[in-house]
């Protein structure tokens, strides 16, 4: 999906704009993004996350969404 | 965040008077008194039964359905059958919160080509008595033709296997597939450099672990009411743990619009994940459609059993190599996860959660999702991660006992804290597991001298936790008091705990608050009561539908005094000057300020429409001491220990109950609960004589110890509690017995023949 690559840096100030950035990267990557991955922002889990805020060097990760019973 | 509010209160800031208290559950008298009303309570006028006719064989070609005799039998009103659905496109789409097949889920409700396991739905009927409908389901004529069937996850995986789905290509392998197979899905979790880890490793451990499919247990059967108007909406009462999935579901299947369809959620006997899905609420209402009568439909318990959601079996490959100080230098796991008849187990949660409580630097686990001819699985409490951490927690003692270290200790030594980088991504935020095992070393139990043939055992868990889409209405009454509107159901004591946030809040007596859970056409969107979100997420939003009230009614005092609105502070239950150079007012008090609420501008009430996030990871540990009889192989639990983090215990009482039940189904999923199928592939044991949960009489008292590292995301440091509790006890308990008897047990559950034959093949 990503090609591989596992780690990169973008610039952004939301998770949204980092979302834009790697679909235009990945155009494959759009349906999932869009649906099914959530976002850890510096230690934060996120399961809905496109109007967080990022800072300069804000660590984020993708990861799958969690459910539960 | 989108739930924007003051956060990271410290629950010592100030004396809370309701929080944390044991305040009366509001629920409990009408439950103890029986005028509490669950799902086969429902009723109304010209009501039908609804009966389902469910599949003989675990795997058939359908050739085909006759219903012309039981349509001809008097009292019969309408049948159903695949025909009655609509087919959908093979897609996962967004349904709520959830990603949802509903190609495979119509299919589930009601086969189509095939049937794929004992009990799988094939026709309904509604007829005007119980007795009637069952008479025309014996007049269905279903032709079949029989298939092979698989049911072990590691044979259903094997080349050549009967095949559940000729268009199912493995996803996640390269290159992809160009035959179809029984495996859905590949996942793969890396982090670090495993082979190097391993290589500076001083011991290395690798086993491979079994656990059965086991059901959720609820004792309260599935249970619906449909009723369809002529003008085209439906209102349908359930038992659920999520009213609005139920709306998205049944709105889907049966070809609706949403805002068409009232759901209104009972009291719920027991869900544990496993009310989270629809089985009966779409085939209920494709009747009542056909005939405009009430349908109701209530699952007997076999076919709880054999046509429910339980949750996976699974095959569980660990290596851990850890150096000879005690120190984890690498971790590796292969997860085989049954999914039953339609793809979706939990096997990817369960590669996450694998090895979270450990700070390990490498770390490998790869997860299959695998089909085979059993119901497709649903959600069990922690979905996924008992299974792949009862294997690696097992690993892990046996790894301290080998380089001679306390198990608690070797854990305290690898735990993961606030830095620790998971391998499924983030770094941990403030987390409590070291607190955990600190508290759990302090107990008293864990220093009682055990006698001969008993065994002590320690196990470990974490769970996410998660938060979610939820609205709460506040509304403040003419005389005082107020109404608490949630659309959660409390599938856990959630009343309570809403209430003694909603009056620490707004000050006020507890017993002023009425809390009631809405059906789908009161507030919007809310998701299920699941993933331990209730407590943090429905709470985040009382609180501040509180303050959004409490704010209401500052304006209102502020226009009376004609003062700003920052000179009113809101203290004890009153509006009150905020200074003397405010002005010399006395204080209005909530009743007196609502008595007045029509002459100063009409209803008061308090809202919020929030998407909470960033819920705290919870993390537990269990104790448990056992007597293993080596004549009988029966195990007796004597002495049984919880310690978890629940970051805030908004009601402890409720919160031990969330602990001691879960401990109470790690014992049953440990020591007997299994799915036992014959060589027809039929189930065996669809009932509570054959299918043993643990009884009172089986049990010790669970104790429990509340840990509380606060999450900084909630305004009282509320993490969750409702899923860690199921995780670590299936270790906890085959450690006890390994201890017990000198041997190591690599299967669940450890039943009396099972622990013979463990005993018999050790001594030879």
């Amino acid at each position: 999906m990503a090609s591989g690559e596992t780690e990169m840096e973008v610039e952004a100030t939301s998770v949204r704009q980092i979302f834009r950035h790697l679909q235009e990267r990945f155009p494959n990557i759009k349906s999932h993004m869009v649906d099914d991955i959530a976002v850890a922002i510096d230690g934060t889990v996120f399961q809905d996350a496109w109007l967080e805020k990022v800072t300069e060097n804000s660590e984020v990760y993708l990861l799958p969404r969690i459910g539960g019973g | 965040m989108d739930n924007s509010m003051d956060v990271g209160y410290s629950a010592d800031d100030k004396e809370l008077k309701f929080v944390g208290k044991r305040t009366n559950r509001p629920d409990g008298v009408d439950k103890v008194t029986g005028r509490a009303r669950f799902g086969a309570d429902a009723r109304l006028p010209g009501m039908l039964y609804g009966k389902i006719l469910r599949s003989p064989h675990a795997h058939a070609r359908i050739i085909s359905i006759d219903t012309s005799k039981a349509e001809a039998l008097s009292g019969v009103k309408a049948v159903v059958t695949r025909d009655d659905f609509e087919d959908r496109d093979s897609e996962f789409v967004p349904a709520g919160e959830m990603m949802v097949n509903y190609r495979d889920m119509v299919r589930n409700i009601m086969a189509r080509e095939k049937v794929l396991y004992d009990g799988h739905a094939v026709a309904a009927v509604a007829a005007t008595s119980v007795t009637i409908a069952k008479q025309a389901l014996k007049l269905i004529d279903v032709q079949y033709e029989v298939l092979p069937h698989v049911i072990d996850v590691v044979e259903a995986m094997a080349p050549g296997a009967p095949l559940l789905h000729d268009d199912l290509f493995t996803d996640g392998v390269e290159p992809k597939p160009t035959k179809p197979s029984n495996v859905a899905k590949r996942l793969e979790f890396n982090m670090g450099d495993i082979a190097s880890g391993f290589a500076e490793a001083d011991e290395i451990l690798e086993k491979t672990f079994d656990t059965k499919p086991v059901h959720q247990g609820y004792i309260e059967p599935h249970s619906c009411l449909a009723s369809f108007s002529e003008n085209g909406s439906a209102e349908l009462w359930c038992s659920t743990q999520g009213q609005y999935l139920v709306r998205a579901h049944c709105s889907k299947l049966v070809g609706m619009e949403i805002s068409k369809l009232r759901v209104t959620p009972s009291e719920i006997g027991g869900g544990f994940g496993g009310k989270t899905v629809v089985f009966i609420e779409p085939i209920a209402l494709a009747l009542s459609k056909k005939t405009y009568r009430p349908i109701k439909i209530t699952m007997t318990r076999d076919e709880v059993f054999r046509s429910s959601g339980p949750t996976s079996g699974g095959n569980v490959r660990v290596k851990v190599g850890i150096t000879k100080d005690g120190k984890i230098m690498a971790c590796e796991a292969e997860l085989k996860y049954q999914a039953g008849a339609f793809q979706g187990s939990s096997v990817q949660p369960g590669c996450m959660c694998a090895f979270a409580p450990y700070d390990v630097a490498n770390v490998n686990v790869i997860g299959w999702d695998v089909l085979s001819n059993r119901p497709k699985v649903a959600a069990y409490r922690a979905p996924g991660a008992p299974i792949s951490e009862y294997a690696v927690e097992c690993v892990i003692d046996e790894l301290a006992e080998r380089i001679g270290m306390d198990p608690v200790d070797f854990r305290l030594k690898n735990a993961a804290k606030e830095g620790t980088q998971t391998a499924y991504g983030p770094k941990f935020g403030p987390v409590g597991f070291v607190e955990v095992l600190e508290a759990t070393k302090a107990l008293d139990h864990y220093k009682i001298p055990l006698g001969p043939n008993q065994g002590r055992g320690i196990g470990s868990g974490f769970w996410f936790n998660i938060g979610g889409e939820t609205c709460v209405n506040l509304n403040v009454n003419e005389d005082g008091t107020l109404t608490l509107i949630t659309g959660s159901p409390d599938i856990g004591g959630s009343r309570a705990s809403m209430c003694n946030m909603a009056a620490e809040e707004l000050g006020i007596d507890v017993g002023l608050i009425n809390p009631i859970i809405a059906d789908t056409s009161v507030l919007g969107f809310n998701f299920l009561s699941a993933g331990s979100r209730t407590t943090f997420a429905c709470g985040l939003a009382t609180i501040e539908a509180a303050r959004n009230a409490i704010e209401n009614m500052r304006k209102r005092v502020a226009q009376l005094w004609d003062i700003p609105l920052d000179a009113v502070v809101w203290e004890d239950g009153a509006a009150r000057p905020a200074s003397s150079n405010a002005g010399e007012f006395e204080p209005m008090t909530l009743p007196e300020i609502a008595k007045i609420a029509p002459k100063t501008g009409g209803p008061i009430a308090g809202h919020a429409e929030i998407n909470a996030q960033g819920a705290g990871p919870g993390f537990g540990t269990h104790m448990v001491d056992v007597e293993v009889d080596k004549e009988t192989g029966h195990v007796k639990v004597l002495r049984y220990t919880v310690i978890q983090d629940a970051g805030k215990a908004i009601h402890p009482s409720f919160v031990e109950g969330q602990y001691q039940g879960g401990a109470v189904q790690c014992i049953g999923w440990a020591l007997n609960e299994e799915y036992v199928y014959g060589e027809d592939g039929r189930l065996q044991n669809s009932g509570f004589l054959d299918y043993r949960i643990p009884l009172a009489s089986d049990l010790p008292m669970i104790d429990t110890k509340i840990v509380e590292v606060p999450n900084p995301n909630h305004p009282y440091g509320v993490r969750g509690v409702g899923e860690t509790p199921i995780i670590p006890g299936l270790a906890a308990m085959s450690n006890a017995i390994s201890n017990a008897l000198g041997l190591r047990m690599s299967e669940l559950p450890m039943s009396p023949p099972k622990v013979l034959k463990a005993i018999k093949e050790a001594s030879v």
